[in-house]
């Protein structure tokens, strides 16, 4: 396996009136822990049901209800811990974080302040070939999510779904190594790929799946550094974070906003003071939501329902054994087995299927620049075109390799290549068969290729003249030939052929 | 034959099974004492149809001869248990008209062995308190009196100790946070026992203090704690702190031969003000002992002090949080809201409405405990305190005693109303010998020894080693023999 090298990238800065500015961002993930049942009960996750239909008892809270800790979500969380090369923690142990909301019918939420399942990661993120930012993963923690309340049935009344309550999530916990806005969106992106490989976790951010708290500051140049050197965060600015975010671009824009917000401030004189704020996407800016001293005090203590989690290291291994290729070691094969650049690596693995399709094709095909270019330009551009997902693309990977093997052996041309992948798109059939039924195979019989370039240059003698002064014109004449022979001659026998007669 | 009700658990199986008497008659005699007793206080949710169709259930499965230990056997159920479709509401006003869809597996072990649920036993609010006096329903009444005083049968499973006391049903449950079952056991000449942490599944109980929690029977006699028991505990997948550990036959463990065993008499516990007739009587207790057979030496639990401070912070923690639920919003007492009040209110009317005053000081104490700031030298102390506790046992144990001898209760039972402008840290001190068996998830078990000047009992508490609750109830089964408690309050109600 290719090593990846990269340089980092530069953060941003914003110049204000007083000089220049850096960006620092710590980022919290929640993402929804892929499992058909909730972390302590046997209730189905489904998303879309009936609400308050799947609730078991300890889901709403009912007396004497205890939690009993679903393993499935635990291997899924080291699964992901793994993933983001981390320490995974043998002893870790459930607390309570308690508050009052309808939608949290235990009063608490049963999470992992003080001794997580997941220690010290890191998540390298791409920002261009070459580039990208090593995010170091300061934790990750099991926890339970709340339901849902919902405000705008009744004038007077609100309602409580509680089919997310205790539904499993991982809170990674990113250190503020995160220098930008593009670089917050390409984090979040990363660790969405990575989830997905592993499949711990749908990434699917409309549905809240996946959700972003937001810590943000800003600092002279030079100050980061120094955080750097001593880890000392008195170096960095006072930081805001914004809640629950579930689209990249709110992400990006939110942290804009609130970059400059806090410029404002310290470039009027005043204080950034720490709280909690809220993104309001159609207004685009951000909002405080509490202050630090409204800041609620959770009374975090251990769980005493749940015993310690303790896992065999052995049972971790045989988790880790069982990894699949992760995407920077699937890009970094394909740039070095089938020559691809970073760029065509990149896209063909950002997502997992994609990459499946692509090396399905690559085996049926045997050249990998030709099928890295057919997906990325002819597939993806026609299933765009249609909002299609690759899962619904009615090209197999068989087909597309059967159109590829038709180009290599020469049987057909690029051009009429284009033609058949219409054909094979919208009306489906072996390349091969309808190559045959439908005359398309590319003529590369020479004697028919003479014929037909002697036809052009005997009715086009004035060209020829000019063809003798002026080299650049055989492309007229190959143009014409392909024209005459309905783009079924082999470019390359005209090409030879032309250039022959026209030279004696 | 008459008097059924007056049976112990032992004397009625071995009818039932040689069919000189039926469940049905069994329950019947005790649904008569129960009607008889309203004085008591004792049974605050009847549900006698349901009962008499579970005896006569349970005569059909004696009459194939399928009979588990407690077929057919009438007993109470405190109120903390879940109960399908029976109302279930912790003595509490929060939970008003609460009736579960769920059976805790506790009293669904029970009821699967085929034993007979009369109703739901009073207590004291959500398990909290040492009298029964902060029950919604109005305080039990001990069967035990003196003079014209009404006495409290102690908390929190007082009804539980009344009930079995003055013989309304042949056995009770109960559940013991810091001494909720030996302390009223002590107060009405029964038994109880509080098994090893982790024996019974809490699954279906109201929760308390989850760390400390434990379910356990309330009999007349230690064979019958024996007999129950065996059919309450278990591993239960449900509960995460259960313990995954077979169950013996604790019955059959009641040799009544203790020579060789050596018990402990912690000096720590023979604390300032002991009254002279309790420190006489554990004396007698260690006497007993030794004249059949073991060893007494004196220990030291060095630790013991510090241990209802500890409880007291710990006990209302986990309480503050455990009672989180009870918000009005999913089921029980909801507040009647006034226009323009939002979710606080509704919370705040609500929580203020439905618990009562020594609820409310423990949720208060708990959510300080726990809060920023005061966390450490709170919680965490208190944490630290429960593991020197538990060490001060295990080195006892590890020093090859095999059972601790102390007094259950620091006095007989007082009388109701007495304690109502003591400072509440005068309620407290009752746990004063029982609490540190909880801290430490210890067995103990409180067995009456005999009668105060005034004619009221006193127990004895023997603490044995973690899953020993065999042995325990065997050391108890002699000190119960020795002593020969046979004294029965005289019927006033």
């Amino acid at each position: 396996m290719l090593d990846l090298t990269y340089d980092s990238p530069k953060p941003k800065v914003i110049s204000g009136a007083t000089g220049d500015w850096e960006l620092v961002i710590g980022m919290e993930i929640h993402a929804q822990v892929a499992s058909e049942a909730k972390l302590f009960s046997g209730a189905s996750t489904r998303f879309g049901a009936e609400p308050n239909s799947n609730v078991a008892f300890v889901d709403a809270a009912m007396p004497g209800m205890l939690p009993v800790v679903n393993e499935y979500c635990i291997e899924q969380a080291v699964r992901t811990g793994l993933g983001l090369k981390a320490q995974i923690n043998l002893v870790s142990a459930f607390d309570r974080k308690n508050y009052f909301y309808p939608d949290l019918p235990q009063g608490y939420q049963i999470s992992q302040l003080y001794h997580p399942l997941v220690g010290e990661g890191e998540v390298l993120v791409d920002m261009a070939p070459g580039v990208a930012r090593l995010v170091r993963i300061e934790r990750i923690h099991v926890e339970q999510d709340a339901g849902k309340s919902i405000h705008d049935m009744d004038p007077n009344m609100s309602f409580v779904d509680l089919n997310r309550t205790g539904v499993a999530l991982m809170e990674i916990v990113s250190r503020p190594d995160i220098r930008g806005p593009e670089e917050a969106a390409a984090y979040v992106g990363k660790l969405r790929q990575i989830l997905r490989y592993l499949g711990t976790c749908d990434g699917n951010m409309q549905n809240g799946n996946l959700r972003a708290d937001v810590n943000v500051s800003v600092c002279r140049p030079g100050q980061y550094e120094k955080y750097q050197e001593t880890q000392d965060f008195s170096h960095l600015g006072t930081r805001c974070e914004i809640k629950n975010m579930n689209s990249m671009r709110f992400i990006q824009a939110a942290i804009e906003y609130e970059a400059r917000r806090q410029i404002a401030i310290l470039e009027d004189g005043g204080k950034v003071d720490q709280e909690t704020r809220l993104y309001d996407p159609d207004k685009n800016e951000t909002r405080s939501m509490r202050s630090k001293e409204e800041a609620h005090d959770y009374r975090y203590f251990p769980c005493p329902d749940l015993l310690p989690l303790e896992i065999e290291q052995a049972w971790v291994d045989d988790i880790a054994a069982k990894l699949p290729e992760l995407p920077d070691a699937k890009k970094a094969r394909f740039m070095g087995d089938f020559e691809l650049t970073d760029y065509d690596a990149s896209v063909l693995t950002a997502d997992l299927a994609d990459a499946a399709y692509f090396e399905a094709v690559v085996a049926g095909a045997g050249d990998g620049k030709l099928a890295a270019n057919w997906v990325i330009n002819e597939l993806f551009g026609r299933l765009k075109k249609d909002g299609r997902e690759i899962g619904d693309s009615p090209v197999s990977a068989e087909q597309l390799a059967g159109i590829i093997r038709l180009i290599k052996s020469g049987d057909i041309s690029g051009k009429i290549a284009k033609d058949l992948f219409e054909i094979v798109y919208t009306e489906g059939g072996d390349p091969a068969a309808i190559v045959e039924e439908r005359g398309m195979k590319q003529v590369t019989d020479t004697g028919a290729i003479e014929k037909a370039v002697d036809e052009i240059i005997a009715a086009n003698p004035a060209q020829v003249e000019k063809a003798k002064e002026n080299p650049k014109l055989i492309g007229w004449f190959v143009g014409q030939v392909m024209k005459a022979t309905g783009g079924k001659a082999n470019p390359a026998a005209v090409n030879e052929i032309v250039a022959k007669k026209l030279a004696s | 034959m008459s008097d059924l009700n007056k049976l112990t658990l032992a004397e009625a199986r071995d009818l039932l099974r040689t069919g000189d008497v039926t469940s049905v008659a069994l329950t019947e005699a005790c649904l008569d004492a129960i009607e008889g007793a309203g004085a008591l206080n004792a049974f605050v949710h009847k549900t006698p149809e349901l009962a008499l169709e579970r005896a006569k259930a349970a005569d059909a499965r004696l009459a194939q001869g399928d009979a588990p230990a407690m077929c057919g056997l009438p007993i109470g159920i405190k109120d903390l248990f879940c109960t399908e479709g029976v109302a279930s509401q912790a003595a509490s006003r929060i939970l008003d008209g609460f009736r579960p869809e769920y059976e805790s597996t506790v009293s669904a072990q029970l009821r699967d062995a085929g034993a007979v649920m009369l109703g739901k036993l009073n207590m004291d609010e959500f398990a909290m308190g040492s009298s029964n006096e902060t029950s919604v329903y109005g305080n039990a009444i001990n069967p035990w009196k003196v003079d014209a005083r009404d006495l409290t049968p102690g908390g929190s499973s007082g009804g539980s100790a009344a009930a079995v006391a003055a013989d309304l049903c042949l056995a009770a449950t109960g559940t013991d946070t810091g001494g909720s079952i030996r302390q009223p056991a002590a107060f009405t000449g029964t038994v109880g026992i509080k098994p090893t942490y982790g024996r019974c599944s809490r699954w279906g109980i109201v929760a308390f203090a989850s760390s400390l929690d434990q379910a356990g029977p309330m009999t007349k006699t230690v064979r019958d704690a024996a007999i129950m028991l065996e059919a309450m505990c278990g591993h239960d997948a449900k509960d995460s702190t259960s313990a995954d550990l077979p169950v013996p036959n604790f019955e059959a463990m009641l040799t009544g031969d203790i020579r060789g065993k050596t018990i402990g008499i912690p000096r720590e516990y023979r604390i300032d003000g002991m009254p002279a007739e309790i420190a006489a009587l554990w004396d007698k207790g260690a006497d007993m002992l030794r004249d059949a057979g073991a060893k007494i030496v004196e220990i030291s639990l060095p630790h013991t002090k510090y241990a209802l401070p500890a409880y007291y912070v710990i006990a209302p923690a986990e309480a503050s949080s455990n009672l989180a639920r009870y918000d009005g919003v999913r089921y029980g007492h909801r507040a009647t809201l006034s226009a323009g009040d939002g979710i606080t209110e509704m919370y705040e009317k609500t929580r203020a409405e439905g618990f009562g005053p020594e609820v409310q000081r423990r949720v208060m104490i708990g959510t300080y405990v726990l809060s920023a700031g005061f966390y450490d030298a709170y919680y965490n102390r208190a944490r630290k305190v429960r593991t020197l506790i538990k060490r001060d046992f295990e080195q006892a144990f590890a020093a090859g005693v095999d059972a601790i001898l102390t007094p259950a209760t620091p006095s007989a039972a007082f009388g109701l109303g007495e304690m109502a402008d003591a400072d509440p840290v005068q309620m407290y001190l009752n746990d004063v010998f029982t609490v540190t068996v909880n801290l430490a998830g210890l067995p103990g078990v409180s067995v009456p020894a005999g009668l105060d000047s005034q004619g009221l009992p006193l127990g004895l508490q023997l603490i044995g080693r973690p899953w020993e609750e065999g042995d325990l109830l065997n050391t108890a089964h002699v000190l119960e023999t020795a002593a020969g408690f046979v004294a029965k309050p005289a019927k006033w109600w």
